[in-house]
């Protein structure tokens, strides 16, 4: 090999970083398709093309020796690996089919209509008349899945705060254990994992629901009965923190983006669109770490085998070399295959959940509020793979 | 990017593997990746008669960019065995539809897999995936002669022991078949007389099986154009064969998403108010598909001349 490789002295884990990582994406983005990170002794794929590749190519980027920073190879798991994010065919095969059958589009048609009906009592809650000025993100990002995804899982009543701390905890697990976010979250953690933990039990599930399908499926033989707890954790750690972050994404274009809510008033059919434009445009799952299972060329270059390779969705998602305008939330583009849900064998099993959740909650909305905007400066949360909102103060007019 | 109507793949490699049989290894016309698969899945080939029929995937699915299918030429067959054995020929294409997977691999602890003639190629990677699990497994290998046994040569491993019929005679499936654990899986694909007296034998709960049955089919696939009616604007789109129902509708002004384009994700699942569907995805079960009120338009198309959506 000839061709230097791109070597940039970034950390994407530093707390500027996280806060706005745009400069730090776009640079990763314009060094090459193939970038050297020493900070972490890894590698970035951060341009679309090279992105989707790597996420379709299961056979040669692996995922069982972890997603995050940490080699599974030759350190330890913070918890049990995953059985569908942390594992690769042929393991990995039962529980994603199963996972995919439960919470395919054909099984939540099932839940359309109640879904829907959920989400206008909400807005109905929130929104007694006339203008309101609220924070957006416990009152209606966090409130809409909270107040359905645990009920379709099955989940006991109690305890239900534990879900977005765990969740929040486990996204930040991905990147360096010595980081200020992992050390902080540490403490509380056997307590909300002990409490996940139980919630995956036959016995505290509801008698119908994704977690009683997913025992079910074991019971059929489709899985273990000791891979039935795992799956629902996937539910669980996967399914919650990730939806809420999708809609305050959404919720915040359409308040910044000027003309975007009228559009959406005026062409309703648009919802979908919405939200998966916001999902490419913020993408809340920024990236995982895959590991190359041997030489493998991106670009001019190789990655060589056994090395951890940051996979830069969000990147990806604003790469000019895919995109026309890639920084512009719009309506009136088509945003079908970003890769804001990663793609291939490991493409977010819980997308078509997270899909109906936003289209319940908006429609709810545009048929009440007849303008959206931004009633003081929203304030990031910072998580080492997820992009979302601690507070974001909105102004609705019905 | 290429966003072509991914339903075809070329003949890329036409072999003979035992006496009757070919092996067809097959690739995307663009050279790009072919949509994944599991142990068990099947595709279907679309033949230029008309013709569907089912074939086993048998090859390697760490090759991302080639199925390999055998076919046995059946003397009493509808004409589709024939047609690959006698016409079909390296560089042509052929229609597909799936991968699509209503034989899988569960986890267990063990398993043993029984082929009867052709049936050994569901089973091929069904044995590799045992290989890479740790599972104890066995696999008994039965035909009529050596000769009429394809892939003997991939299968040199002492658990597999190959039973042809006339030097050693009919497989001693009540041996194979008593003192089974509850742990162990039993695969088994073959002639329909094979899996009778399988299934006459084996404990239910062990057994996992196959057939083929020719689905009672509505009108032939076809590969002439067909028209789409958006039904909430009244648009109506012909969708020629170079182009999938998704970029038809799309350019006709309908909204719809997608993801992965290969008719694996679920995302461009529309809604279908009338007309018969030519279902060529991954996602949809036998029920689901028997329904006929969805459509992944990334892929999928129509059989008769004419298909309503909820567009
Ligand atoms: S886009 Fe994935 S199934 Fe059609």
């Amino acid at each position: 090999m000839t061709a230097v490789l791109p070597t940039l002295d970034l950390d994407p884990f530093d707390p500027e970083v996280l806060r706005d990582p745009l400069p730090a994406q776009a640079a990763l983005r314009d060094a090459g398709p193939l970038v050297r990170l020493p900070r972490y002794d890894t590698w970035a794929i951060a341009r679309y093309a090279e992105v989707h590749a790597a996420l379709t190519d299961w056979q040669s980027f692996e995922s069982s020796a972890g997603v995050g920073l940490t080699n599974f190879r030759t350190g330890t798991p913070w918890r049990p690996p995953s059985l569908l994010l942390e594992a690769d065919p042929p393991h990995h095969d039962a529980p994603r089919a199963v996972l995919a059958k439960v919470l395919g589009p054909r099984a939540l048609r099932k839940l359309r209509a109640d879904w829907l009906a959920d989400a206008e009592a909400l807005v109905d809650e929130v929104l007694p008349g006339g203008t309101v000025e609220l924070d957006a993100v416990p009152a209606l990002a966090a409130a809409f899945p909270l107040r359905v995804f645990p009920d379709a899982v099955g989940l006991a009543r109690e305890g239900r705060e534990h879900l977005l701390p765990y969740g929040d905890h486990a996204f930040n697990a991905f990147g360096p254990t010595d980081n200020a976010l992992v050390l902080a979250g540490n403490a509380s953690m056997p307590e909300h994992a002990g409490w996940v933990a139980r919630q995956c039990e036959r016995e505290v599930l509801a008698p119908a629901g994704f977690g009683a399908d997913i025992w079910a499926a074991a019971d059929r033989g489709e899985l273990t009965h000791a891979q039935a707890p795992l799956v629902v954790r996937s539910l669980l750690t996967a399914g919650v923190d990730t939806t809420v972050h999708g809609i305050g994404a959404v919720l915040h274009a359409l308040a910044v983006t000027p003309g975007a809510w009228q559009l959406l008033r005026e062409r309703p059919e648009l919802v979908r669109v919405a939200f998966d434009e916001a999902v490419r445009w913020e993408s809340p799952v920024q990236a995982f770490f895959r590991t190359t299972v041997r030489d493998v060329p991106v670009g001019d270059a190789v990655v060589p085998a056994g090395e951890k390779v940051l996979v830069v969705f969000a990147a990806a998602n604003r790469d000019p070399r895919r995109w026309a305008d890639p920084d512009a939330f719009d309506l009136t583009r088509d945003p079908s295959g970003h890769v804001g849900f990663g793609m291939g064998i490991h493409q977010c099993v819980g997308q078509h959940v997270a899909r109906l959740e936003a289209e319940s909650l908006l429609t709810a909305l545009l048929a009440r509020v007849t303008s959206l905007e931004l009633a003081g400066d929203p304030v990031r949360h910072l998580n080492n793979t997820l992009r979302s909102w601690e507070s974001l103060p909105v102004r609705l007019v019905c | 990017m290429t966003t072509a109507a991914r339903s075809t793949v070329r003949v890329a490699a036409k072999e003979r593997v035992a006496d009757g049989v070919v092996a067809l290894t097959l690739v995307d016309p663009d050279g790009a990746r072919l949509p994944d698969w599991t142990p068990g899945s099947h595709v279907d080939l679309v033949l230029p008669t008309g013709d569907t029929r089912q074939y086993s995937l048998c090859g390697d699915r760490w090759d991302a960019f080639a199925y390999r299918v055998a076919v046995l030429r059946e003397p009493a067959g509808r004409g589709g065995s024939a047609w690959v054995h006698d016409e079909l020929a390296v560089g042509d294409l052929v229609g597909l539809g799936g991968p699509r997977n209503q034989f899988r691999l569960v986890p267990a602890p063990r398993y043993l897999f029984l082929a009867g003639g052709i049936g050994i190629t569901p089973l091929l990677p069904m044995v590799d995936a045992a290989r890479r699990l740790g599972a104890d497994w066995r696999l008994v290998h039965g035909g009529r002669s050596r000769a009429s046994m394809a892939f003997l040569d991939e299968l040199d491993d002492p658990r597999v022991t190959v039973w042809p019929q006339d030097e050693l005679g009919l497989l001693p499936l009540g041996d194979l078949l008593t003192g089974l654990d509850d742990g162990t899986r039993v695969y088994c694909c073959g002639p329909a007389p094979l899996l009778d007296a399988v299934e006459a034998v084996c404990p239910p709960g062990l057994l996992r099986t196959e057939r083929f049955v020719a689905r009672e089919q509505g009108a032939p696939v076809r590969d002439e154009p067909f028209t789409v009616v958006l039904d909430r604007t009244g648009a109506e789109v012909v969708v020629t064969p170079e182009v999938s129902v998704l970029e038809a509708v799309r350019a006709a002004g309908a909204d719809v998403l997608s993801s992965c384009r290969q008719g694996t994700c679920g995302t461009c699942e529309t809604t279908v108010l009338a007309g018969d569907p030519d279902h060529r995805d991954s996602v949809l079960d036998e029920a689901e598909r028997a329904a006929g009120d969805c459509l992944l338009v990334c892929v999928s198309r129509s059989r008769g001349d004419r298909l309503v959506l909820d567009l």
